[in-house]
């Protein structure tokens, strides 16, 4: 099924969206998306919608178990509280994503913005993934309490800019985050500490990527090729101590 | 019991919109476009609040300074034409037209002036005795009429320029002032969700001082510190909300001080202490420097600003990047926002597109001599 999203206020646009996934749609194309909001929010059902064009920001929040393809670039705020399902952005995205996400996959294939991975949490099976193929702003890994954060730096618009930016894991006290090649030690927040990868690290790894290199059409061997670090918080209440000491 | 819903959850979007760009060659672009990337972010503001600043619309006039100002009661008009009659040369004027909408309720009066500062006895010796140039002699002028005339506030200012500002969605008000009626090389545009600070149409973005224009998203947490520095210099802020100040300060830093505008930037949004230890010597003398000098004038809180001038336009964010900005260039066109949907409604297809650091400026300039 096809929508035209040419010049539709989001509103419309959703309630058409949530109409085609209750009469039971499997596959829904939207045409000429710009800047719509709230695509694909707190939908339920398994169901694909493959995005041409910009969505607008909080797509995908509260989504739980469908796919969303993005054929562009998109905005801020995608996966917010995600449950489960996946999202591809074939372009860069904007800044908070995957905010508190708590289960599914968030696959950008170029840079992300400011606070990615804020705030993500796990339980049990519910472990999300997000993996950014170029560079990454200020603040990765915020406030992390659980899931996988990945960057590659492979397929960055802007080469001449560093990799990560500052305060990268500022107040991460659980998860886990993979970066591929070096990290700058002096812009890594002091909640964090930077690790070799085990054996058992490697295979975690190689899966969580060759779902992405299916969808990016990568080879996983190059992206293997150079070595990654694993960055770990240092503890599990960074700040327990920060207004008074806490009693051991 | 049970309890009742003490607001409709249903959520409205609210975080004020911008939108702006350049040709850095001066071509001329018509206000429907810049009406068109704004119109988009709709549901970014909540009718309190929409306006224009454009650059180049006044070739006719370019010598002249261009005032426009709104007025809410007719004793407003006859004090401030009386005023303007006594210090300035007015080469012309007239009702700035507007189209009466439906949408737009309770405009007030809105006229431009065209003048040229008139050689009085006060002009005389502020210039020959107290040091002051023609554009501190506009500038106090302007301080005047918005602090002493009761119910008539300066628009704008500035040479070939002017803002068009009110209470309404930005693209009612470029309806209400015609706007697809005049051609700029350098627009921005600004859509309000005022959170602190009343929605009236004096606080609706731009604010302008001469030249300058700034729209604004965020807060200025630091308003208190900078409003009373900027009143040691002789700024009255009048408008009733934190992006004034903004205007001002870079009139202080840039014109009146001399700064670059990429160090008038690094005053705005210095980079924290620990970040400047790191930096090479040279860098870290001079952001030391500006720290210093300028502590005063640093904008605390979140913030992406349009900061448009006849040099050029800028965008800048916070330190910390807490709110959205994103830049694009196509040709010679350069274009800022905050939202890319909004740059990619009127340029499809960019030769590039990025999300600046924040407290990185992104600066475009006009090509010497083109406008």
């Amino acid at each position: 099924m096809k929508i035209n999203a040419s010049g539709m206020h989001y509103r419309d646009l959703n309630k058409s969206i949530r109409d085609a996934v209750s009469a039971g749609a499997e596959a829904i194309q939207l045409d000429h998306v710009n800047g719509q909001y709230f695509i694909g929010d707190g939908i339920n059902r398994p169901v694909t919608i493959t995005i041409n064009g910009v969505p607008g920001n909080d797509l995908a929040a509260f989504m739980n178990g469908a796919t969303i393809i993005v054929n562009d670039n998109a905005q801020d705020n995608i996966g917010n509280t995600m449950n489960a399902g996946k999202v591809v952005v074939h372009g860069h995205a904007g800044d908070v994503l995957g905010y508190g996400m708590r289960g599914g996959r968030l696959h950008i294939k170029k840079d992300v913005g400011y606070r990615v991975g804020i705030h993500m949490k796990s339980y049990n099976e519910n472990r999300p993934v997000l993996i950014a193929g170029g560079k990454a702003g200020d603040f990765f890994g915020e406030y992390m309490a659980g899931g996988i954060l990945i960057l590659l730096d492979m397929m960055s618009d802007n080469p001449d800019k560093p990799k990560h930016g500052y305060s990268l894991g500022t107040g991460m006290h659980g998860g886990t985050i993979f970066i591929r090649g070096e990290v700058d030690e002096s812009r890594l927040s002091k909640e964090v500490g930077v690790f070799e990868l085990t054996n058992d690290d490697t295979a975690a790894l190689e899966e969580y990527l060759k779902e992405y290199c299916k969808d990016f059409g990568l080879k996983l061997k190059d992206v293997m090729k150079e070595k990654f670090v694993k960055i770990l918080p240092k503890s599990k209440r960074p700040y327990g101590n920060m207004y008074c000491a806490m009693p051991r | 019991m049970k309890l009742k819903p003490t607001h409709i959850f249903e959520k409205d979007i609210s975080n004020c919109g911008l939108t702006g760009f350049i040709s850095t060659s001066g071509k001329l672009v018509g206000g429907e476009v810049i009406m068109k990337s704004i119109a988009l972010m709709h549901d970014r503001g909540n009718g309190l609040g929409g306006g224009f600043a454009a650059y180049g619309i006044y070739p006719q006039f370019k010598e002249f300074n261009a005032l426009h100002l709104m007025y809410e009661s007719g004793m407003s008009i006859q004090l401030t034409e009386e005023y303007l009659e006594q210090n300035f040369i007015i080469e012309h004027h007239e009702d700035i037209p507007t189209r009466r909408i439906p949408a737009i309720k309770n405009p007030p009066v809105f006229r431009r002036y065209f003048v040229k500062l008139r050689e009085t006895d006060e002009y005389l010796e502020a210039v020959n005795f107290q040091n002051m140039t023609e554009q501190d002699v506009v500038v106090g002028h302007v301080m005047r009429i918005n602090n002493e005339i009761e119910g008539a506030f300066v628009v704008s200012s500035g040479k070939n320029m002017g803002a068009f500002k009110g209470v309404g969605y930005p693209e009612d008000i470029a309806d209400f002032f015609n706007l697809e009626q005049y051609s700029g090389f350098l627009w921005t545009a600004h859509n309000r969700f005022p959170t602190n600070t009343p929605g009236w149409w004096g606080g609706a973005h731009p604010f302008t001082l001469l030249d300058w224009s700034i729209v604004h998203n965020g807060e200025i947490s630091s308003y208190g510190i900078n409003k009373r520095y900027l009143e040691m210099y002789g700024y009255l802020c009048t408008m009733l909300t934190d992006t004034e100040v903004v205007a001002y300060m870079l009139d202080l830093l840039i014109r009146k001080h001399g700064l670059s505008p990429e160090l008038a930037c690094m005053a705005l949004a210095s980079p924290f202490w620990d970040k400047i230890d790191t930096m090479p010597a040279d860098e870290r003398e001079i952001l030391t420097a500006i720290r210093q000098v300028y502590g005063s004038g640093l904008l605390n809180g979140p913030f992406a600003i349009l900061f448009g001038s006849n040099e050029g336009l800028i965008g800048l964010n916070d330190r910390v990047k807490l709110r959205p900005l994103v830049c694009a260039e196509k040709d010679d066109f350069v274009y800022m926002a905050s939202e890319e949907a909004a740059i990619r409604e009127i340029c499809p297809a960019p030769d590039k597109i990025w999300s600046p650091r924040g407290g990185e400026p992104v600066i475009a300039r006009l090509k010497q001599g083109v406008a």
